[in-house]
């Protein structure tokens, strides 16, 4: 089974000094998204005493250029702390730390797309947007081929194995409940976890989270699902196609919701922001995931329960539409709906943004507007 | 040997993870019966504090285009809870929830058996029907090969395996342990185990259970298996005839009482009731595996301490026969009998509905009776 050399360590060893007492001294672990916008770095510091807020963690920085970010000459970037995590692999006192980065001028890295988001999400506080992301993954082994498959081959066809139990049925299960621990420590609003549709493929969901947090607990929640990979020695893909043919993709469904939608009366503002999303279609697109669509569009096909990606569909109950508004919102004329179109390796950040942008402060046209 | 690639995930890893504390959040990990009758699925929630009684889950949904259940352009399906047990994989306080399935309009789905057994099981109620199911499986590896036999052959015949001890004997006994000892934890109420006549097949019992309770009890203690089995790297077959020839098949073999059977003369009783199963045998038969009888049509051959599928019969310590009277009930004139029909991936919802149908509500021909009109 193709399973990193590192998971052959001996964590029993590990396990001795991680308990070695660490006396007054914090770690901090500072996590940003580097210049793929989708992939993760991390680095860590010593602090003298226990952080309780952000505002106790200093700014730091690192080489931009070994992370795609900037060229040598000229490579310091800025580590902004923006979100404080508890730290479920070294434990209390210990942090995990999400940060944005900044150029060497102190304006936003291009992959910094925390930065708008925040702003636009100030904007429209009054109106407590919720989100909630259901994170679709595939879990492979270190040769890049789905855990658990046959080596030179593929597994019985998909039917079977959506939220299965069994060792014919669940690839994988131990990284799953890891990882569930893990962020529940961590303190992220993980809200459940299934198998899907496609055997060794996974999701989770976090949410509901309002404004700028739907960003931030996703990105830590997928820093965590890699951590806890890396230590069984399999690898997390977000690749919203990992396998062609008769296999599922892996989306990031985005459910979304205002105060006004989830009152009485709410679904016509749900219709409203549909009606809004089905002018914009391509705008969105090319928020859903980091190629402007070229990612997606392996994914979007019109089958496997998706939407094709260049139609705008919305519908009750229904999978196969850009937008699903769930059957019991449909009764209940009040609660969210669901976007079915962000890639699982889309930007949050971009995602939330997005759908604020179109469906609160009303925007129209490609770009979005500059205020 | 074909155990799974799951199995070989670094477990004290995992265990680190497992031992972190969740604070007040509780895993809910709701159940259900999928479109093919035999089939469980899963998926998780978590909640803000931990449910004291099933009042406390909320109903929930699930994509049924996934499950066999429905199709993609109307998919959901509702979950509704409907028994809590603790849960023996993640322990205090999370807990597993079994659900029955609502379709988009809120009418019980083809295999949601559950909603009728529990109608028919409130209109019997003070006759206490008591429940004993006796659950056969074969443990098989990742190949479908039975767990431990040779990889291109055959174990020696049938003989010394039944309730034996030995490596050369018993195949897989970890799994029966864990299982044992996961149902205790859960509440389920399982009462027993034994080593089984072909090798790397077992039983275990759930019992005694009244009224819907069998149901639920049993559905459970087979999730929990087959949890148990994914940990282990293997896989549990509920297939009444898993191994063609001279291999013993797996049932579910039923025991049934009601408070009439259990006290004095209740012998009496006892007779009556397998006079009127004698008259539903096709009813029967149809109920007690999820494909109608053509599953067991594999299995009750006449061979193989099973009667045949086509012949009704009844006898005291008769394990050939259709039911059998447990010995010293016959001696005792009182207590329960075995109706040893139902296949080993029948619906105790389905078997137990049957039983109370004839038995107690005294039902005749080949369909069930409405109540509703």
């Amino acid at each position: 089974m193709a399973m990193s050399a590192s998971a052959s360590l001996s964590k029993a060893v590990k396990q001795q000094y991680m308990e070695l007492p660490q006396g007054d001294k914090v770690q901090a672990m500072y996590i940003w998204i580097d210049g793929t916008g989708e992939g993760l770095r991390c680095k860590t510091r010593t602090l003298d005493s226990e952080p309780k807020s952000i505002e106790d963690l200093p700014e730091w920085n690192f080489d931009g250029s070994s992370t795609y970010q900037s060229e040598g000459s000229n490579s310091d970037m800025y580590l902004i702390p923006a979100a404080m995590f508890r730290d479920p692999f070294r434990k209390d006192p210990n942090k995990l730390v999400l940060c944005e980065v900044l150029k060497y001028n102190r304006k936003p890295a291009e992959t910094n797309l925390r930065i708008t988001c925040q702003k636009v999400m100030e904007m429209v506080e009054d109106q407590h947007p919720w989100f909630g992301m259901e994170q679709e993954y595939t879990i492979l082994g270190t040769d890049g081929h789905p855990f658990g498959w046959p080596s030179n081959g593929f597994p019985g066809p998909q039917g079977p194995y959506y939220c299965g139990v069994g060792a014919d049925k669940a690839y994988g299960r131990d990284i799953v409940e890891a990882h569930y621990r893990a962020c529940l420590y961590a303190g992220v609003q993980i809200c459940g976890t299934n198998a899907e549709v496609m055997p060794a493929q996974w999701e989770f969901q976090v949410g509901p989270c309002e404004g700028i947090n739907m960003g931030d607990h996703l990105w830590v929640a997928r820093f965590i699902l890699h951590r806890v990979c890396e230590d069984f020695g399999v690898v997390a893909s977000f690749d919203p196609k990992p396998i062609p043919g008769n296999w599922n993709g892996a989306g990031c469904h985005t459910n979304f919701s205002t105060k006004e939608m989830r009152e009485d009366g709410g679904l016509k503002a749900i219709e409203d922001s549909i009606e809004k999303l089905g002018k914009r279609h391509s705008y969105h697109i090319r928020a859903y995931d980091p190629k402007g669509g070229l990612d997606n569009a392996r994914r979007l096909t019109g089958h496997h329960e998706t939407s094709n990606i260049n139609e705008f569909s919305a519908g009750v109950a229904n999978r196969g539409a850009s937008i699903r508004i769930p059957r019991n919102v449909g009764q209940e004329k009040k609660g969210y709906f669901e976007d079915r179109r962000p890639s699982a390796n889309c930007d949050p950040y971009g995602v939330t943004e997005a759908l604020i942008r179109t469906c609160l402060l009303s925007e129209e046209g490609d770009e979005p507007a500059d205020y």
